[in-house]
């Protein structure tokens, strides 16, 4: 079986995302560069994966998928039996959980990460206000999470689910910022968060994020 | 069986996302209604349901949902599993990515639209043009995509119409209530898509009581 193509930046969070689905499979897949400096991402050869011009894009024999959460959701649903399985039936707390990270996590998280990480590195300096607006957005929503975690040890309860997996890019990269204190200062958020991070997978997942050096 | 019950405002465009999917799957439901301007949503009875506190919320027996998608998800795959394409596995992951668009690609350039245009005026705020030019643009590019899915299948995960497809329609409906509806005749197979989608039984049933102005010139505010 060839192994899957997975288009877009190593460093992109929403790569990392199916990229960590991947190895928490044991599948093997290969990065196929697609520079959004260059707008590779908006060239013909890269609209015929995603029309829309946004990595990730999956390849997986003649099958093309994009959306980085359908990728997922395609990934646990093949493997579903190989490794542990990332979606589980009963699966009504998993697809709200699902749901919660996309629409309360992600947009508070996303710009948050994009102004401290990804914007320096492209030269820019964090807009403040910015910065403000959606690390105060993100601590509601992280009262929520740690209120949760206080009664369920994963998002969807007793074991490791995609709900969880979700999540990891960006947390991997919030807490190299100045506000990892969003995750420190709430203790169940923070054992969630150790706990997951730890998973022999992620490990691997992060040694192929190409870090910038540290100044 | 008890029916399920279905809390939150019915002009919400959230709560037709869920109304469409639980008409479509025939299962048996009641509307709890909620007063968004009474703030029901942010009362701490609503808070015990939904954290977050918004709506839709779905109870069935023990079980409270929320986010929109999520019920969806939970009805069809209870009663009506084939609109999520279950165990076919190219069908459901097409299903999987469409509902992922219009969760990332069209209802973030609707919204702010509808919001400006048809909104604004009842609760004191200025419609900012600029805001709705610069999301036209980026609709029109949306569009592009989906006409282009929609001259492969008569619907966006294949031939019959599935979760994809009811996901649109709360957003759609609005959309098509503001003075920018004319923008889709230059896209006829997605025309053609929503003009199938709303002549379905289900959608007139759960359009009948959504206004296009949501309730506030007739003074029923949500």
């Amino acid at each position: 079986m060839a192994p899957m193509k997975l288009y877009g930046m190593p460093l992109s969070p929403n790569v990392v995302r199916v990229a960590a689905a991947l190895n928490e499979k044991g599948l093997d897949f290969e990065i196929v560069p697609v520079d959004l400096r260059t707008g590779a991402h908006k060239q013909p050869e890269f609209l015929a994966l995603n029309p829309f011009g946004q990595i990730p894009a999956l390849q997986d024999g003649d099958e093309v998928l994009y959306e980085s959460r359908a990728i997922n959701r395609y990934i646990a649903t093949k493997y579903k039996a190989q490794g542990p399985d990332l979606v589980p039936t009963p699966s009504a707390k998993l697809e709200v959980w699902l749901e919660v990270e996309s629409h309360h996590f992600y947009p508070a998280v996303s710009p948050l990460v994009f102004q401290l990480l990804i914007k320096p590195m492209l030269g820019g300096a964090p807009d403040a206000a910015v910065v403000d607006k959606h690390a105060d957005q993100l601590a509601k929503v992280l009262d929520v999470y740690e209120a949760h975690l206080a009664q369920n040890k994963y998002l969807a309860g007793d074991e490791f689910t995609l709900a969880d997996l979700n999540h990891m890019p960006y947390l991997v990269y919030l807490v190299k910022t100045s506000k990892a204190e969003l995750v420190a200062s709430r203790p169940h958020v923070k054992a969630w968060w150790e706990d997951i991070a730890k998973r022999p997978a992620f490990h691997k997942t992060v040694a192929q994020i190409p870090f910038p050096a540290a100044a | 069986m008890a029916p399920m019950k279905l809390y939150g405002w019915v002009v919400s465009p959230w709560m037709a996302r869920v109304r469409v999917c639980l008409e479509e799957a025939g299962a048996a439901y009641e509307v709890v209604p909620m007063s968004r301007s009474g703030g029901d949503h942010r009362r701490p009875e609503h808070l015990a349901r939904n954290p977050f506190g918004q709506i839709p919320v779905l109870e069935d027996g023990d079980l409270t949902l929320y986010q929109s998608r999520a019920i969806a998800r939970y009805i069809l795959r209870k009663h009506k599993p084939e609109l999520l394409h279950e165990g076919d596995l190219a069908g459901s992951a097409a299903v999987d990515v469409w509902v992922e668009v219009e969760a990332h690609q069209l209802e973030p350039v609707i919204l702010p639209i509808v919001v400006n245009c048809i909104i604004a005026q009842y609760v004191g705020q200025e419609r900012d043009q600029a805001v709705v030019d610069e999301n036209l643009a980026k609709l029109k590019k949306v569009l592009e995509v989906y006409e282009a899915r929609l001259s492969g299948s008569r619907y966006l995960a294949g031939d019959d119409v599935t979760a994809a497809d009811l996901c649109h329609f709360g957003f759609m409906r609005y959309f098509m209530a503001t003075e920018y509806a004319g923008v889709v005749d230059a896209y006829p197979r997605f025309k053609g898509w929503w003009e199938a989608l709303v002549a379905r039984p289900t959608v007139k049933k759960v359009m009948a009581s959504m206004p296009p102005d949501f309730g506030f010139g007739s003074g029923n505010i949500p």
